[in-house]
């Protein structure tokens, strides 16, 4: 039961912070499917400071990797801002293609680093073992990992920052009539731009946070296996409001969970389901869930319409 | 040569040959970053593909697999671009790909059935999950790309659970269906002749080109076209036209589905593939389509080509020096090229600007 706990509480965090990302970047009127690519990239940033880093006090580790993940994510959300907000590209197609950059070029950057470091070494992986324990505070058998503060601190800092500061609501406003906003003096390119940066962060921060869920070796072949939409869907299923999103995100995490610990609970067992259903188990909810809640659907006016000035 | 630079048709092609270049030119520079010492030798292979072979018999026997795998390809970018005239990204063309590929590899197996049935059921199969993505579209307002990226995953995961029961015991892969049930396998009707004798060749290609025709006569020839092409322009437009929007939206996917579930047909019933029932992610050829679908400027007969090209520079990645790097390089620059294609409607809006420019320079000479 601790360990399902521990596990929904990761996997929450994880979806959290892309979610808020999403959510910035969508309510700056930008489409941020890049998400998945974002974290593949963000979890590259961290696990390669991770292990040059070496022997460090567990503090520094944990700074470091974090900036380093925040500045990688942030970094390749760049793709999307340019491409997106100045030169009026499919925000879809770009960024289904950032996902598919992040995972080749973070297998074909890992793979040449192994092969340098060890010419027999074709495999994709990063270790990080030591680090990974320096995230983490054993407290009675459960294992508390700082990135679960860290959400937590980020969707109180996202709430202030959409409703409570004039960042937030002249943000906002360019993502629901752009032009409007413009009319009052509002840059529409500074405010996406904010957007997809912040969400190229939390992004980043959510990838790291995720390779160091449950493993200390990360296979950078296999992407981050949908997790990027996943947070999309906590973003929507949360109406693109931070609080609603944490409480999205921990019903996600707890479907998540399932799949690592089902086989600590005998009545699950007994049900005798092939392993695959609990992998299965966190989309196939996230489908039913969003057949019922896309139909009020909040979104953002603007989102996904590149700027054009001449419009009205 | 003004003339010839307006033309719609021209200018996709030099965008998409402008894309392949610049893609090439950033994977070349990725090698050179990696290490500066094998990288021209490498992206040349990588272009040359099948011509790293010295021999030419075993470079058309080589040519003759990357015809296999383009066939697959080809169906996956008309998937993908049949649903992008309708306004739809048909992201879940993997996951369909996915549902084509068991439903034609169980019925073979575990019911013996013979080819034509069994490609059929792959096309049905596809359909069908098409058709889940397209009703949560149309009746419950789910984006089509985060639906369809969950269809991907789960159909996934189905498709190692049922496939497991037909799999090799010592090993995660599927049984020869050359040696179960050699009536599944596609025809080769002497195609295979023309390669050297690769069997891999089938009647595959005439299918999958005559399907490309097909398509485009279907977009653009008849009513059926001009509708849905309508829906995506403008569904407000169409539903005022007495356009059936949701019965569109739910038809676009169904053949999209279909069209992506007969690639997974014409790649796995020729035998050159076995699937992997531990594989822990989605076979890429759904994704792929996405950059045939765009480099081919988004018409079926130019899907053909572009689905050519992107698998030529997929198996050359096989021929880098892998001492240093490794075959995902091909990936970098197919999806690279994926990205650039975001910027095309830019690239003929500076094209167009620039013939007026001249124009106006012209007529104040005169």
């Amino acid at each position: 039961m601790l360990l399902l706990i521990q596990y929904t509480l990761i996997f929450a965090s994880v979806l959290l912070l892309v979610a808020l990302g999403g959510c910035i970047s969508e309510h700056s009127g930008v489409i941020n499917l890049g998400l998945e690519g974002i974290m593949v990239i963000g979890a590259l940033g961290g696990a390669l400071v991770m292990r040059s880093l070496g022997t460090t006090s567990a503090f520094v580790m944990v700074l470091v990797a974090m900036l380093a993940a925040i500045l990688a994510g942030m970094l390749y959300s760049c793709l999307l801002g340019i491409a997106a907000i100045h030169f009026k590209a499919d925000q879809t197609l770009v960024g289904t293609a950032m996902n598919l950059l992040a995972t080749a070029a973070a297998t074909v950057l890992v793979k040449a680093m192994n092969t340098a470091t060890n010419p027999d070494n074709h495999s994709s992986e990063i270790e990080y073992v030591t680090a990974r324990k320096m995230f983490i505070v054993n407290i009675n058998g459960f294992e508390f990992n700082w990135f679960m503060l860290v959400a937590i601190i980020a969707v109180v800092l996202v709430y202030f920052l959409l409703y409570k500061n004039r960042l937030g609501l002249r943000l906002m406003a360019c993502g629901e009539h752009p032009q409007a906003a413009a009319s009052v003096g509002i840059s529409v390119y500074k405010m996406r731009w904010t957007g997809v940066l912040i969400s190229g962060a939390l992004g980043g921060l959510g990838g790291l946070c995720y390779i160091l869920a449950g493993v200390s070796i990360w296979k950078f072949e296999n992407g981050v296996a949908g997790f990027g939409f996943l947070a999309l869907a906590v973003m929507i299923f949360g109406q693109w409001k931070p609080t609603r999103i944490a409480v999205a995100a921990l019903i996600f995490g707890l479907f998540r969970a399932l799949s690592n610990t089902y086989t600590g609970f005998p009545f699950l067992v007994s049900m005798n389901l092939p392993g695959n259903v609990y992998n299965m188990m966190p989309y196939i909810v996230c489908l039913i869930v969003l057949a019922f809640t896309s139909k009020a659907s909040r979104a953002p006016k603007a989102e996904g319409i590149p700027y054009d000035k001449g419009t009205r | 040569m003004r003339k010839v630079m307006k033309n719609a048709a021209v200018q996709a092609f030099l965008a998409s040959i402008l894309c392949i270049l610049l893609g090439l030119l950033i994977g070349y520079i990725v090698l050179l970053f990696i290490n500066p010492k094998g990288a021209w030798e490498s992206i040349l292979n990588i272009i040359k593909n099948f011509f790293t072979w010295s021999r030419p018999s075993s470079q058309i026997k080589q040519l003759g697999n990357t015809m296999a795998k383009t066939m697959p390809l080809i169906l996956c970018s008309l998937s993908i671009l049949f649903a992008y005239k309708v306004g739809l990204f048909n992201i879940g063309a993997a996951g369909q790909y996915v549902a084509g590929s068991c439903a034609c590899l169980y019925a073979a197996l575990a019911w013996g059935w013979g080819w034509l049935p069994c490609m059929l059921f792959a096309v049905i199969t596809a359909a069908l999950l098409g058709a889940v993505s397209g009703f949560l579209k149309a009746y419950c307002n789910v984006n089509e790309v985060i639906s369809g990226i969950m269809l991907n995953w789960i159909s996934l995961y189905t498709a190692n659970t049922i496939l497991a029961n037909v799999k090799e015991t010592a090993s995660p892969y599927t049984l020869y269906l050359n040696k179960e049930n050699p009536g599944s396998m596609l025809p080769t009707a002497g195609l295979d002749g023309l390669f050297n004798g690769n069997t891999n060749v089938t009647i595959a290609v005439p299918i999958a080109i005559i399907t490309a025709i097909v398509i485009w006569f279907i977009l653009s020839k008849t009513k059926l076209g001009y509708e849905l092409k309508a829906t995506g322009n403008n569904k407000n437009a169409a539903k005022y036209a007495g356009m059936a929007q949701n019965r569109n939206i739910i038809l676009t996917l169904v053949i999209s589905g279909a069209l992506a579930g007969l690639g997974a047909s014409l790649l796995y019933q020729t035998g050159y593939m076995r699937w992997e029932c531990t594989q822990s992610s989605v076979p890429s050829m759904g994704f792929n389509g996405i950059a045939a679908a765009f480099l081919g400027g988004l018409h079926p007969i130019g899907a053909i080509f572009s689905s050519f090209f992107i698998q030529h520079i997929t198996d050359g990645g096989q021929y880098v020096n892998t001492n240093f790097y490794s075959s995902q390089i091909s990936d970098v620059i197919s999806s690279v090229i994926i990205y650039l294609c975001g910027f095309v409607l830019f690239i003929k809006l500076t094209m167009n600007k620039l013939i007026t420019k001249s124009e106006e320079k012209k007529g104040a000479k005169q």
